[in-house]
């Protein structure tokens, strides 16, 4: 506590003031904003369910889009989405953990290395999608794909460089690297530093520590961030639409250099594309509702593990 | 023997295991100047080459251009005509647009819903406002695109009688939505940072509750409100989804806020996947995708360098 606090602490009520207003107004005028704020929140999700509740059957979830999307269901949007956001966990949360463990186990906090890492992090996350879209086709279909396809095997059709299920989960992977590390980080900030401790007295090197003490402790948080990477690539359809997504496919992906559906880019290519946008409604809403529902749970979930985490962390 | 016996120490294990990290951790790093050259490595024929400025060149871009000997100068975006014209004027307007209108929805929403929850809210109702914020956060922007396109739109052509369904206005509003989570959490984090010395010393002195939170936490959380307005400010210019979903796409130069526009992120959106391979409409496409990295990167950066300080100030200085 400074100085002066402490001294008009101890005036007490020779320095009360007499309040002007009761301030109704100000607490009225912030609290309109959080309901206006909450009354649109529901109007989208009551409309999304009233307007999706309807569509959604086994037959919808099961089945392939049939008569220009106007029926049918959306089976293989819902396997491509899971295909590609599987693929981006597998080859982005490693990064992301490593890059956590780097800046949390390795470096000082206040070292210039930390520094530019963290900067750099901050501003991937600030990055565009429709950004990550055109690097994806720029670097990984352009440069990697065409490369390998040029150098390696010779091809003369495009084997690789071109739109492709991995192209698309490597740029969401690292449109989704800075939500991984920063979920890594929290949990790494909750393990209590005895445990390290312990662990170096028993000899184990910083290497042994890390693989054997320090990951398994920060799971819960490992697994929160990739399930906030998958709510938020899941979403993304920006980054994807140059990069692997197609509107409609006869064939589920089989390949990693396969094109595929997906749940969002259905979404897209439905509200905007259709023929009849009346006929549509019904499947789009459904797929709408599909979407919201798969995104909500995959972070309520992620909330409960974090709440978890948190309050481990507050009882240590 | 006991579960924690280690294996002799390998020095070499021990010196890859630290470098393999290393290169990790770099990732993003690397991540992010990769992104900048790959980018920008396709928009260099606009400078370079003397074929593609004979469409696109910075001038052609930026200025006015007589299009017809008998025909006043004009801006004009149209890449797919027999003279195809480049003209990024009708798209920063639409994007520039876009994003005030986005602003003038989402931040007075946002900041008071902030004020609300740091300074009057009860925890109870504390853990209302979070778990919103965050559902809000937590929806696809496609799915705002689509409710802006399908209801939105309907609602407010209906309620003010507009011309157009699909324009700025109902963009915006969608977009204010996407960027309001943004805002309330940087306001709100600013305003939770105020050390509670600083909060004691005015109520000390006799001030009522909402006193302190408006001469007081306020003014030291400005910065931070601040620079939550501009980092909003920096995701609704390059949010794609919902103004290519929700304003209508025409590239015309207007004043008004109800009509059609297009904006620059929608522009990459619409024709990439169109665009003949290295002509100049996709060097052209690519050189707006580096004008919106560069403009995010440098906002953002303004943005966290404001925060620092802020945190500095708070931690550092005081307490």
């Amino acid at each position: 506590m400074t100085n002066h606090t402490a001294i008009a602490a101890s005036t007490g009520p020779a320095l009360e003031f007499k309040p002007k207003s009761s301030g109704l107004i100000p607490r009225g005028l912030t609290l309109s904003a959080v309901i206006i704020i909450i009354a649109m929140l529901a109007v989208i999700l009551l409309n999304v369910l009233h307007g999706g509740l309807g569509t959604i059957s086994w037959e919808f979830l099961s089945k392939p889009p049939e008569h220009g999307m106007e029926a049918g269901g959306i089976f293989p949007a819902i396997f491509g989405t899971v295909f590609l956001v599987l693929l981006m966990v597998l080859t982005g949360v490693p990064v992301g953990v490593l890059t956590a463990v780097y800046l949390h186990e390795y470096t000082s906090p206040t070292s210039r290395t930390t520094r530019i890492i963290r900067t750099a992090i901050n501003n991937l996350a600030g990055v565009p999608s429709i950004v990550f879209g055109l690097f994806g086709l720029g670097f990984f279909i352009g440069f990697i794909g065409h490369g390998i396809d040029t150098t390696l095997l010779g091809a003369e059709k495009p084997v690789w460089g071109q739109p492709a299920i991995i192209w698309a989960a490597l740029t969401l992977a690292l449109l989704t690297l800075p939500v991984v590390i920063v979920s890594t980080e929290e949990a790494l900030r909750a393990i209590p530093r005895e445990l390290k401790d312990a662990s170096y007295a028993l000899g184990a090197t910083k290497l042994q520590t890390i693989i054997r003490i320090i990951i398994p402790q920060a799971l819960p948080g490992i697994f929160t961030g990739a399930i906030l990477a998958i709510s938020r690539g899941a979403g993304e359809v920006a980054p994807i639409m140059f990069t692997g997504a197609a509107y409609y496919l006869p064939y589920l992906p089989k390949a990693l250099n396969d094109q595929f559906m997906e749940l969002g880019y259905h979404v897209y290519v439905m509200s905007t594309q259709s023929p009849d946008i009346e006929k549509t409604k019904p499947i789009l809403y459904g797929t709408v509702l599909v979407l919201l529902v798969l995104t909500f749970l995959l972070n309520f979930v992620a909330i409960l593990i974090r709440s978890k985490i948190r309050s481990r962390r507050i009882s240590v | 023997m006991t579960p924690y016996q280690f294996k002799p120490k390998s020095r070499w294990r021990e010196f890859l295991g630290e470098k393999f990290i290393a290169v990790n951790a770099f990732a993003a790093l690397i991540a992010i100047l990769l992104i900048f050259v790959f980018i920008f490595k396709e928009a260099t024929p606009i400078f370079t080459s003397s074929e593609v400025q004979k469409e696109a060149s910075l001038n052609k871009m930026t200025f006015k251009q007589q299009f017809q000997p008998d025909k006043p100068a004009k801006w004009s975006w149209q890449p797919n005509s027999d003279h195809p014209k480049y003209s990024l004027w009708p798209l920063f307007l639409g994007t520039i647009k876009a994003a005030i209108i986005a602003m003038l929805f989402a931040a007075p929403l946002a900041i008071g819903a902030a004020i609300y929850s740091a300074e009057f809210a009860s925890k109870r109702m504390r853990e209302i406002i979070k778990p919103v914020i965050e559902l809000l956060a937590g929806i696809p922007s496609v799915v705002l695109g689509f409710f802006a396109l399908i209801v939105l739109a309907t609602f407010l052509q209906n309620a003010l009688g507009l011309t157009y369904r699909l324009n700025i206005l109902n963009a915006g509003i969608a977009l204010g939505l996407a960027i309001i989570p943004i805002i309330f959490t940087v306001a709100e984090d600013a305003m939770n940072s105020v050390p509670t010395s600083l909060r004691d010393a005015a109520r000390a002195l006799g001030a009522n509750p909402w006193q302190v939170s408006f001469t007081m936490v306020l003014p030291a959380a400005l910065p931070g409100i601040a620079a939550g307005i501009v980092l909003g400010f920096g995701r609704a210019i390059g949010e794609t989804m919902i103004v290519l979903m929700a304003s209508g796409n025409a590239a015309i130069v207007s004043a008004s806020f109800v009509d059609s526009a297009r904006t620059l992120s929608a522009t990459i959106a619409a024709e990439l996947a169109e665009v003949v391979f290295g002509s100049a409409h996709y060097n052209v496409l690519f050189f707006i995708g580096t004008v919106l990295f560069l403009f995010t990167f440098l906002v953002n950066l303004g943005g966290e360098i404001v925060l620092q300080r802020l945190k500095i100030r708070f931690q550092g200085k005081l307490s």
